[in-house]
């Protein structure tokens, strides 16, 4: 039902250029669980929408809803609202004082060229009754969840200094009946909030460890297509595939480097699981570790320079970096006798991790200067962390009844909310790095 | 039949009692010790001979305990964490040694597999350990490697798709595909 927001000519396309891209919406609705105790009070008021955007959803729904589960504002309901100005001429500061509001987003669409949509948005400071930003975004009228995302982005960054992430996309495993003969296993696609999703590869065989390369226009991921594993590049955009490795064994964790050019990859090829680079050019592979113990997923430093890995090579496993230019490794987590797949958060200084506590598996945050460390989540079987590309928050797997669903948690660990499926389990969500979602072709 | 199988079983577990002692420096037996029902990877005996076994198989391929018409196991269970092969499946191991010495036309994949906890690609190489546990018991029992291919589906193939410790036992496992 989702997919007929954006008609069904856009749909026909899709359907033409991506094979297999026409599957049910595999998440459900949000579920916020926490935010923060002190939440910024902002009304957004509803956008003047012309009669020609009746049939779509009032963009200020969804920009409350984008501001809302950042856990960090506490949008006014529209029935407590004493006014709906769309023109900054319009807004009354007391009439926001009044109701204890900090700030107001106004905003008014038009039809521009192309037919395309224009909407004009503005931000007001109540409490010192001032305008902060006033702002345009345009797109096709298919993009109109991608415009109020761009919205929201503009609006969470003039106040809290933070670029936004809301118009950014997720990759994540969905898999239907698993280990059960009519098992299917689909790479999906979808926007940060869980909407628009698609397949982008379906397959009876299992699929793993989807990784976006920096521009977002590919993927990197395992399939078991062919009866072995093997590493994946899809093109997003084409939907070119191609089997970039297929040695005896394991061939898996593939993850880009932060220029692109380069892949970090797991093959077991010569006797057990080492980290290997390949250079994407001439696809020439260079082997990193050498050691007889478990070695695997490899993850990069923002600055390239080294690569973090889980290793049981002092018994249990636990997160090593590696030096690029020196090859010198060294241990990097301490606390617990379970510490794996780990992500660098930009900056270098904090990782997020996989941390086996009273044998439950929790999302861990830990400070590499300090070594404290702190769980950010509370349910049980949670795995593959994902940061947002501005650090904010991270994206991540867990079960809920039996099922598995994604999950989102702040760095803090105050802000949660949940994408559960009805459609089957949902896991290893990848968040995408920033994209330019109105004029990138999607 | 049966006799001849419990008697190179009893060769098996000596053999492995006498490396055992071997190996550890006080040499103590501790029966009690809970990883005592655990392989200990070592090369315990010769190959027992075969011949004069009758090896069937049935309409998929898949062996018989030679010498009658019951499935011969290929589903093998691990211990969490682990990937010892336990003693008690020795017998039943060492059962399609024999069955791939005498048909080196047959080849077999091991596929290796975890329960859902910790990391999908730390279980995909946990898996292999299993797969390869089994591997080198049979190549060390005179198998050619070539007969023999492994692959980790780690966790991503439950046989049970529950959540608890019974299912968990029964996905740490590692099962011998007969082509």
């Amino acid at each position: 039902m989702k997919m007929v927001k954006f008609g069904w000519l856009y749909l026909a396309v899709q359907m033409l250029l991506i094979p297999g891209a026409w599957a049910a919406a595999s998440l459900d609705s949000i579920i916020i669980d926490t935010g923060y105790d002190k939440q910024t009070r902002i009304a957004v008021v509803p956008f003047a929408q012309g009669p020609e955007y009746a049939n779509l959803q009032q963009m200020s729904d969804i920009v409350g809803f984008d501001l809302s589960r950042s856990g960090q504002f506490a949008p006014l309901p529209r029935n407590n609202m004493l006014s709906f100005p769309s023109q900054p001429a319009e807004v009354f500061y007391r009439d926001w004082r009044i109701l204890g509001v900090e700030y107001v987003v106004i905003g008014a669409t038009s039809t521009v060229a192309n037919g395309n949509v224009a909407v004009r948005f503005y931000l007001f400071d109540v409490v010192n009754e001032r305008q902060m930003l006033v702002d345009e975004v345009v797109g096709g009228r298919r993009q109109w969840r991608d415009i109020a995302h761009k919205v929201s982005d503009k609006v969470y960054e003039a106040i809290t200094g933070i670029p936004g992430a809301f118009s950014t996309k997720i990759l994540y495993v969905l898999a239907r009946n698993a280990g059960s003969p009519n098992a299917t296993y689909s790479i999906e696609i979808a926007d940060s909030d869980g909407e628009r999703a698609r397949s982008l590869f379906t397959s009876a065989q299992p699929v793993m460890s989807p990784s976006w390369s920096p521009d977002g226009r590919k993927v990197a991921y395992v399939s078991f297509e062919t009866g072995r594993q093997a590493i994946v590049l899809h093109d997003i955009f084409s939907g070119q595939r191609e089997l970039i490795t297929q040695f005896t064994g394991i061939n898996g964790s593939p993850m880009f480097s932060p220029d692109g050019n380069s892949l970090t990859l797991v093959l077991s090829k010569d006797g057990n699981p080492e980290i290997y680079l390949m250079d994407l050019g001439d696809r020439r592979l260079r082997r990193l570790t050498q050691h007889h113990a478990i070695d695997t997923e490899p993850s990069w430093s923002e600055d390239g320079r080294h690569i973090i890995f889980t290793s049981d090579r002092g018994g249990r496993p636990q997160i090593y970096q590696l030096e690029l230019a020196t090859n010198l490794i060294e241990r990097l987590t301490f606390v617990g006798d379970y510490n794996a797949r780990a992500r660098m958060l930009p900056g270098g200084k904090h990782l997020v991790f996989v941390h086996r506590r009273e044998r439950v598996d929790h999302i861990a945050w830990q400070d590499l200067e300090r070594g404290d460390v702190r769980v950010l989540t509370q349910t049980a079987l949670d795995e593959s962390p994902s940061l947002a590309p501005n650090g904010a928050m991270l994206i991540y797997a867990t079960q809920d009844r039996g099922r598995g669903i994604l999950g989102v948690v702040s760095l803090d660990g105050r802000v949660r909310y949940r994408l559960p499926s009805s459609s089957g389990d949902v896991r290893e969500p990848a968040w995408s790095p920033y994209l330019d979602t109105l004029r990138g072709g999607w | 039949m049966t006799n001849q199988w419990l008697r190179s079983f009893v060769v098996i577990v000596l053999a492995g009692l006498v490396l055992a002692g071997c190996s550890s420096k006080g040499s103590k037996a501790q029966p009690a010790d809970p990883s005592a029902g655990i392989y200990d990877g070592q090369d315990s005996t010769r190959a027992p001979t075969t011949s004069g076994a009758q090896f069937g198989f049935d309409a998929n391929g898949n062996p018989f305990v030679p010498g009658t018409n019951e499935p011969l196991s290929r589903t093998f269970y691990f211990e969490f964490d682990r990937s010892q092969l336990q003693q008690s499946d020795l017998r039943a191991l060492e059962m399609h040694a024999s069955i791939l010495r005498a048909n080196p036309d047959r080849a077999i994949v091991i596929e290796g597999h975890a329960d859902e906890r910790g990391t999908r690609e730390y279980n995909i190489a946990l898996g292999e350990r299993r797969a390869n546990s089994i591997r080198s018991f049979l190549t060390s029992a005179g198998v050619s490697g070539r007969q023999v291919e492994t692959v980790s589906y780690g966790e991503e193939r439950p046989e049970d798709p529950g959540h608890n410790e019974a299912a968990w036992a029964r996905n740490r496992r590692a099962v011998l595909i007969y082509r």
